[in-house]
């Protein structure tokens, strides 16, 4: 056992330092390996093993609890790793500084069983070198034994009748973009006018939080201490089913949309086999199963009408047609990011 | 202090003395100047590291609103070191006065948090002091209040996280200068007709004092620097140094600046350093 680890350890290191050799392949007969970097939610033990059972391969995998995480790990060089898992605007600047390499759709074959709003990204227009994987969207997650009317506006977050019941993700473009958009402004806004206006009304909300929280607030939603939570889908579909009186919203002026993506790095000396690995994962049974496990909206259009109802019409996980053309995708703001950063440390003084 | 050129040691002690420096310069010295060089480059358009020296990320330390953050930052820390000592002192001492036995389990019941990671500890507070959480529902229980306090997400839920976190490093160097401090002393107090309370006053408190120094420390800075407490207890409501640090690191990608915020941080620690050193130490020097 030691001995086998001892002989990944040299055989990382190695690879590590010198871009030729490969860290799958330490010169025996070893099966070759596939170094997989995913956020830490994702890597569903049972889906991995029946890939490296079918394909006599063995799946290493690393996780991540940011993009910046994914990013830096990146930046540092020889990581080693094959697939990465990089969101929307992480695959648009990973894309633009090198860090992926083109895809072969002829490899995978499934790329063409994407959801039609998927196909046509700002960030990667044609899945050159990122594939939509798993999606979903910001809203309003909320109690609805407290909260009796739908909310419909992001407006519902500054009512004072729900002082200290409202908490916010503690995330600086989420938190801006919201205000931003319910100012009528895009969520990518750049000019420092208009991102001092969302503050100014961040400001004014602040003292009706709670607390700004990425991590706690469906717990916070589960047990009543917050009755509207500006939240992912994702966790307030996992909430429901400790508290049915949870409900998720999204607002009129629309929101974020979100989608992880596949992507192979590069500097990955198992392209093809990586490749393989991403069709494997968007294949509809693989597809089906990661939606019903982690309950995010799957990117292979032939997921949905399979999910069980609950799943399927739950606007958490599939929000409703109609408002898919509200939704903005988060880009990266370049120069401006100081400015939002300035804003966020503004509001975290008050 | 022994005091000698290191070429005329004997060889072990020569060798540990380069052992020592290496490590020094390895673990310390090479990290420091790499933070340090970042601190004077560029962010990149995507966030990256551009070596395009400036001076730019010190000037923006000047910012009023870092002030606040700074200063907010030491008040927590000063509180937290206070209310250490306080809380550790009577601690310390009487794990310093017991029987051999029950030192070994006091001991190991101040040491046994450490076996389990600090951010499952810090959770574990969250269950404490939520609305539903143990302490409101013993206190609703016992009929003292009827409505659950709101205790999680306060200043109060980060000061009790920092204190708790931090205690035993004031504790620990305490016991160590208490127990060094001859239990006959006291009794020569007391033969001397000094009250309890003038005993401690005169003998213990002043005797104890390299342990005070030592254990704040081990908590001031620490706690000046923290994140994850204030973080997780505070709701992210009010942004303290470590957190804006951490900020612009992993979610600005702005290494740079970043960087320079450290070395600002540690700016203010070496002078507040210099400071108490010279109204603490400077007079009792011998």
């Amino acid at each position: 056992m030691w001995r086998s680890s001892l002989v990944l350890c040299c055989t990382l290191l190695l690879g590590g330092c010198s871009d030729s050799s490969s860290p799958s392949q330490p010169g025996t007969a070893d099966p070759p390996t596939l170094y997989y970097y995913t956020w830490s939610d994702y890597a569903d033990p049972e889906i991995i093993a029946e890939f490296e059972t079918s394909r006599g391969v063995r799946v290493v995998v690393d996780t991540f609890s940011s993009n910046e995480e994914l990013l830096a790990k990146v930046q540092t060089g020889m990581t080693g790793y094959d697939v990465v898992v990089p969101s929307d605007f992480m695959a648009g600047i990973m894309g633009r500084l090198g860090f992926l390499a083109e895809l072969d759709h002829n490899r995978i074959p499934h790329v063409q069983d994407l959801e039609s709003h998927l196909t046509e990204l700002p960030f990667d227009p044609n899945q050159r070198f990122a594939i939509p994987y798993l999606w979903g969207t910001v809203g309003i997650g909320y109690n609805a034994e407290v909260i009796t009317d739908v909310p419909t506006s992001w407006d519902v977050l500054w009512d004072s009748q729900y002082s200290g019941r409202i908490s916010m993700l503690n995330d600086q473009r989420e938190v801006l973009g919201l205000a931003l958009r319910a100012l009528g402004h895009s969520l990518n806004s750049r000019d420092p006018h208009i991102i001092r206006q969302a503050k100014d009304r961040l400001i004014v909300q602040k003292p009706l939080v709670k607390a700004y929280t990425s991590e706690q607030f469906d717990q916070l939603l589960v047990s009543g201490e917050v009755v509207l939570a500006h939240a992912w889908g994702g966790p307030v579909a996992r909430a429901m089913r400790e508290q049915p009186s949870i409900r998720y919203a999204i607002p009129q002026e629309g929101g974020t949309i979100w989608t992880d993506c596949l992507a192979v790095l590069s500097s990955s000396h198992n392209k093809e086999l990586a490749m393989d690995f991403i069709n494997y994962l968007l294949h509809e049974p693989v597809a089906l199963l990661t939606s019903q496990r982690l309950l995010f909206a799957s990117a292979n259009r032939h997921v949905r009408s399979q999910l069980p109802p609950e799943i399927r019409d739950n606007i958490a996980v599939y929000p409703p047609d109609e408002i898919l053309s509200r939704m903005e995708w988060m880009e990266d703001v370049q120069e401006a990011t100081r400015e939002y950063d300035r804003a966020w440390i503004e509001l975290k003084v008050h | 202090m022994i005091h000698l050129p290191s070429h005329s040691l004997p060889l072990p002690l020569k060798c540990s003395f380069w052992a020592a420096a290496l490590l020094l310069i390895v673990f310390f010295l090479f990290p420091l100047l790499v933070v340090f060089g970042v601190s004077l480059a560029s962010r990149g358009l995507y966030g990256g590291v551009e070596w395009v020296g400036t001076l730019e990320n010190y000037r923006r330390l000047a910012d009023p609103l870092l002030g606040m953050i700074f200063l907010r930052s030491i008040l927590f820390a000063s509180m937290t070191t206070l209310v250490c000592a306080l809380v550790g002192f009577p601690l310390a001492y009487a794990v310093a006065r017991v029987s051999q036995r029950w030192q070994l389990v006091f001991l190991t019941l101040v040491m046994i948090p450490f076996w389990t990671n600090f951010l499952v500890r810090t959770y574990a507070w969250i269950l404490i002091l939520r609305a539903d959480g143990v302490f409101n529902s013993l206190l609703i229980q016992l009929g003292v209040q009827s409505e659950p306090l709101s205790l999680l997400f306060t200043d109060f839920a980060v000061g009790i996280g920092l204190v708790y976190g931090y205690l035993p490093f004031m504790v620990l160097p305490l016991i160590v200068a208490i127990e060094r401090i001859p239990p006959q002393l006291e009794e020569a107090a007391y033969d001397l007709y000094a009250s309890m309370g003038g005993m401690f006053r005169h003998v213990i408190l002043p005797l104890s004092k390299p342990g005070f120094i030592a254990g704040g420390v081990l908590v001031f800075i620490p706690s000046l620097g923290a994140f994850i407490t204030p973080y997780l207890l505070g709701g992210g409501q009010k942004m303290l140094i470590g957190t804006l640090i951490q900020q612009e690191f992993l979610i600005s990608r702005d290494w740079p600046f970043g960087s320079a915020l450290s070395f600002g941080l540690m700016g203010i620690v070496l002078m507040l350093g210099f400071v108490v050193s010279r109204t603490f130490l400077g007079r009792s020097a011998r």
